[in-house]
Formats: C-alpha cells, sequence, structure tokens
C-alpha cells in the first residue's frame, strides 16, 4: 500500500490567517489581554514589598520578594479560612447532588399525592435568595442553635430549588426503556436509581456539581451573616473582613486574595471545557 | 401507576415463574419505600427548614417589631410597611441597587455577546479567548472587591496609571457607582458570555451556507439568522442578570469597607436591610422591606414568564 497523498482540505482551500481573521485574532488578543491584567497586575504587586507596592505603578518587580506569601501562609488565619472554605464547599456539593438527584428524579419518574403542589412550592422557591430572606433566615438558624457552626454554614445552602428543577428536566430527558426494563426484571426504585439512572447522568451531575462548588466557594453572603468567629470563617469572608481590618498591606491583601482564587482557577485551567460546558449547561438549563 | 401495574402483568405472562407469596409480600414491604415521596423527602427536610420557615417567618415578622433576640415582640399591623413607604433610606438604596442594575445589565449584555461573536468567529486560540474572559468569574466577590479597591486607588492605583488621569475614584459621589459598575462587568460578563458562545455553536450551520448560496452577504446574514437565533438567550441572559444585579450587595460593601459609601452613594437595598436586621437590631422592620424586594424581584420573574407565554402563543416558535 502506498502512503496515501495528503488530500486538500475541502472546505477551507484557502489559508485560515486571511486578513479578516488576523484582523479578529488581535481584537481577540487585546481584550484577553485587558481583561488578564488586572489578576496579573495582582500577582505583581504581591510580589513587591509593601513600600515598593505603593510606588509609582510598575510591572516587574525591583525587589521581588515572597514575603507576602509568606506572611499570608505563615501569621495569618489564612491555611485555615482555606481549609474552613474546602469542608464547606465539598459537604455543600455533595449533599447537593445527593438531594437534588434524588428530588429532580422524584419528580421526573414517580406519581404521589401532591407532587404537582411540591413542584409549586420548589418552583416558587426559584424566586427567594439569601440576599432577599437574609435576616429571618438568620432568626430561624439562630433559633435551630447554628449561628457559629459549620452546619450553620452548610445546611441552608444546600436546598436549591434550581438545581432540582435542573436535574428534574434532564431525567424526565432520560428514555424510559433501560429503567423499564430494570422494573421488569424486579429491581425496585432505588436500586434502578443508583445503578441506571446516575451512570446515565454523570455530564448533567457534574455540570450541578460544579456550579454548586464555585457558587458555594465563592459564597460571601451567607457565612457572613451566620459566623463573625475568624475561627470559622471561609475564604471570601476573612479576606473581606478580618485581612482588612489589620490595615491595608497591598501586596498581603493580593497575596491572600490569589490563594482564594487559585484552587478554582487550576481546576478551570486543567477542566476548562468540563466547566465550560458545565456552566453553560446550567445556565442555559433556566430557559 | 397504571403503566408500571401493566409492565409487570406483561413481564409475568412473558415469563415461567409465577409470583409466590414470598414474593408479593416482598413486593409489599418494598412499595412503601417505592413510593416516590421517598425520594423528594430529602430535598424538602432541607427546603422547608432553609426556605420556606424563613418565609413564613419573615412574612410574620414583618408585622411584629421583633428585635434580633426576639424579645418583646408585639403585634404591629402594617406599621413597618407604612414606615418603610416614608423612609428616605428605603427609597434611596432602593435607587442604588436599580441604577446599578440599569448600569450593568446593557453593558454585560452588550460585551458579552460582542465577546462571544468574537470568540465564535475565530478559527484560532478559542480556547485562550475562553480562559481570559471566563477566569475571572471563578473568583469570590471579596477577592473582586479588594483587587478593584486596589485598582481604582487615586494616586498609584492602575485605572489612573493607565488612562493617564488622577480621578478619586472611590471617594467621590459621580464614580463610587461606576467603579462598583466596572469592576462587576469585569468579574460576571464571563458568564453571559459563555451562554452567548453555546447558544452560537447550537445554530444549525446548514442556514449559513444556505444563505450564502443565495447570496447574502455577512452582514444580511447575521442580521437574517444569528441576530434571531440568539433572541432567547438575549432573554435568559437579560432575566438573569437583571434578578442577580437587583440583589448586588458582596462588591458594593466590601470595596466600600461595609460603610455606605462617599455621601451614601453606594447603599445598596439589601445592605439596607442587612444593617436594619443586624445593626439597628430592627429584625421585623428588616423583614418587611426585605419584602418590598420579593416583591420587584417576584415582579420582574413572573413579567418574564407571562412575556414568554405570551410570545409562545403569539408565534408558531
Amino acid at each position: 500500500m502506498t502512503v496515501p497523498t495528503p488530500t486538500p482540505v475541502m472546505h477551507k482551500p484557502r489559508s485560515t490567517w486571511t486578513p479578516g481573521q488576523i484582523a479578529l485574532t488581535l481584537v481577540a488578543l487585546a481584550l484577553s489581554a485587558v481583561w488578564v491584567a488586572p489578576l496579573l497586575w495582582a500577582l505583581s504587586t504581591s510580589l513587591k514589598t509593601p513600600t515598593e507596592s505603593v510606588a509609582p505603578p510598575h510591572w516587574i518587580p525591583e525587589d521581588f520578594t515572597l514575603e507576602s506569601w509568606k506572611g499570608v501562609l505563615e501569621a495569618g488565619n489564612i491555611p485555615n479560612w482555606f481549609v474552613n472554605s474546602l469542608v464547606v464547599s465539598v459537604c455543600v456539593t455533595f449533599i447537593v447532588l445527593l438531594v437534588a438527584s434524588l428530588a429532580g428524579y422524584g419528580f421526573a419518574r414517580t406519581e404521589f399525592r401532591g407532587k404537582s403542589a411540591l413542584m409549586a412550592l420548589t418552583m416558587a422557591g426559584l424566586m427567594f435568595s439569601p440576599a432577599i430572606l437574609g435576616v429571618p433566615l438568620f432568626t430561624t438558624v439562630q433559633s435551630l442553635g447554628m449561628v457559629d457552626t459549620y452546619w450553620g454554614m452548610i445546611l441552608p445552602q444546600c436546598a436549591p430549588a434550581a438545581m432540582v428543577y435542573i436535574l428534574y428536566k434532564f431525567f424526565q430527558s432520560l428514555p424510559r426503556e433501560l429503567e423499564e426494563a430494570a422494573f421488569i426484571d424486579g429491581a425496585g426504585r432505588w436500586r434502578i436509581f443508583f445503578t441506571i439512572v446516575i451512570p446515565l447522568s454523570k455530564p448533567s451531575l457534574s455540570a450541578v456539581g460544579i456550579f454548586t462548588f464555585i457558587a458555594s466557594w465563592n459564597n460571601f453572603l451567607w457565612p457572613f451573616m451566620v459566623t463573625n468567629n475568624p475561627d470559622l470563617m471561609t475564604m471570601p469572608n476573612g479576606i473581606a473582613t478580618v485581612q482588612n481590618s489589620f490595615g491595608i498591606v497591598w501586596p498581603q491583601l493580593m497575596a491572600g486574595g490569589i490563594i482564594a482564587g487559585l484552587p478554582l482557577i487550576a481546576v478551570f485551567v486543567f477542566f476548562q471545557s468540563q466547566i465550560v460546558r458545565g456552566v453553560a449547561h446550567t445556565g442555559l438549563a433556566g430557559q | 401507576m397504571s403503566s408500571t401495574t401493566t409492565t409487570l402483568a406483561t413481564a409475568t405472562t412473558l415469563r415461567p415463574r409465577t409470583a409466590t407469596e414470598a414474593d408479593s409480600a416482598r413486593l409489599r414491604w418494598g412499595r412503601r419505600f417505592q413510593h416516590g415521596g421517598w425520594f423528594v423527602a430529602p430535598f424538602f427536610v432541607l427546603y422547608g427548614l432553609f426556605v420556606i420557615v424563613p418565609v413564613v417567618r419573615g412574612l410574620y415578622l414583618s408585622f411584629t417589631d421583633a428585635n434580633i433576640s426576639g424579645e418583646h415582640t408585639g403585634f404591629i399591623g402594617l406599621d413597618n410597611y407604612r414606615e418603610a413607604l416614608k423612609d428616605d433610606l428605603v427609597w434611596n438604596s432602593l435607587w442604588h441597587s436599580v441604577q446599578f442594575t440599569f448600569y450593568v445589565v446593557p453593558m454585560i449584555v452588550v460585551a458579552a455577546l460582542l465577546m462571544a461573536l468574537i470568540a465564535h468567529h475565530t478559527v484560532h486560540f478559542k480556547w485562550l479567548w475562553r480562559l481570559c474572559f471566563f477566569m475571572p468569574f471563578l473568583l469570590p466577590s471579596a477577592v473582586i472587591a479588594n483587587l478593584w479597591w486596589w485598582l481604582f486607588q487615586p494616586t498609584n492605583g492602575m485605572v489612573n496609571h493607565v488612562l493617564g488621569t488622577d480621578t478619586p475614584w472611590l471617594t467621590q459621589k459621580s464614580t463610587a457607582m461606576l467603579a462598583v459598575v466596572i469592576a462587576t462587568l469585569w468579574w460576571t460578563v464571563g458568564f453571559s458570555f459563555l451562554l452567548y458562545l453555546a447558544a452560537l455553536q447550537a445554530i444549525p450551520h446548514h442556514l449559513y451556507e444556505a444563505a450564502e448560496l443565495d447570496g447574502a452577504n455577512a452582514f444580511q446574514r447575521m442580521l437574517h439568522i444569528t441576530v434571531p437565533n440568539l433572541r432567547n438567550i438575549t432573554g435568559l441572559v437579560l432575566a438573569l442578570q437583571i434578578l442577580a444585579s437587583l440583589q448586588v450587595f458582596d462588591q458594593a460593601v466590601v470595596m466600600y469597607q461595609f460603610g455606605p459609601g462617599p455621601e451614601e452613594s453606594t447603599r445598596t437595598f439589601v445592605q439596607y436591610t442587612l444593617e436594619q436586621g443586624f445593626t439597628s437590631y430592627r429584625v421585623g422592620y428588616a423583614s418587611a422591606i426585605s419584602f418590598i424586594l420579593f416583591l420587584i424581584i417576584a415582579a420582574v420573574a413572573l413579567g418574564r414568564m407571562w412575556l414568554l407565554r405570551k410570545r409562545e402563543e403569539g408565534t408558531l416558535r
């Protein structure tokens, strides 16, 4: 067999670098630079000494130092807040995935008295948020004795009507044949749910999980309301309240901010396409 | 339930094995937990505790003069609501939230659409645009606020340095809210950008090919294919952004150190409700003004549903 001769590209006989493409790419490049610049500026600031940071702006630190990074990692509460953030976000994501997928499945595939009323109640919940419910939600959590506790931070974030709705829509779109076959073979609903439905739903579940994790990691308002104990604070919370109150040291403030943002950015760089699909999926499901 | 019984019946006729006493007992026992209610129960426990109870409680509190510890609670009817309508700070802070919404929503829609069109039509480096435009969305609001607080510093801030100005962005009334708007645009546009990008990618390619064969130029293709196909997503982006922007809180408070901003120009509505609840300890009053915000949010949400339904009825799309 002879080596096949490279066939000419059928659809685009011309080079892809047309003048239009070059111009468009340059525009995109410029816009991307504007979008990344603030982050690079934060990084640059964090590598300067406090005195250099307030000198007239320049990008490359003349007096390159990791002191601010050491400072926030050793002296401050930041490692502690980081762990708190991780505990809260992981718990929230896990609980949300569990209860929302169960409820979505219950709504999509079972029939029981009062189902439509419960669904209407869930839909109504889409209009409420901690920003609106803040004060009565706080007094409720207070009467449950959960102020200044992990549970108080976690559980109120675990009843997202939107995620139930998204998964309900998804389960409805699954073909029923597989489940029916399993039903005929004598499998109960729970077994069908865990062994057939869940494995089929990985893309949707990961979308919901990613979105929940981002929202929870970045949640500022609720942890801010429910705790003012510096040992229990989450990352966004501590950065905004405690760190600022020590007087402004810009390099430290920027280093702390980068540490708070780093996990999600690192995950994003590696799982870009999944996250993009996940966010677009959960967003579009609102239609 | 009827469909499942018929499938069960077919199953028994198809299979040689007949149901025994034990089988039916197991089925009957199993059926108790097969009830769909068990699936939705865990969610409704949490939903009841942290959504329904607070809503009902808030509604009740809004008719009382409750303080933070719940003592001395007296029923005072509509007094809180009457007071709220006469409270200048209610209107003032509501105006700030509305003002923020008016600025930020059109900016986000236009910027997100332009960015998505650029990213969609470039052949190379698509991943790079996506990475750059979406990355800020992953950062916590507090980090965004600290970062822009730094960028907007009057003497050694990067914004003034780049623009060659010495605007005191954060200390004068005329630019204080604008600073929050710019920070928010930079932060959140990536989300709407992704939605637009997904919508652009979903437009069938053959539409463009057919139009090109029919002699439509790039502008006509944009006007007659892209724009109509993006109408739904624009509605969605608008709705999501309006609802989120009316509830703005984080960026504004952190950028102004939990204060009301220069000449009280950035106190948002959510901030005012929390000030009433947690600083003045007037839980009853705070609940009442929260419900005013809820009514506005609900009006927007229901208004959108009404519009969608009307359009579905009006056209065949």
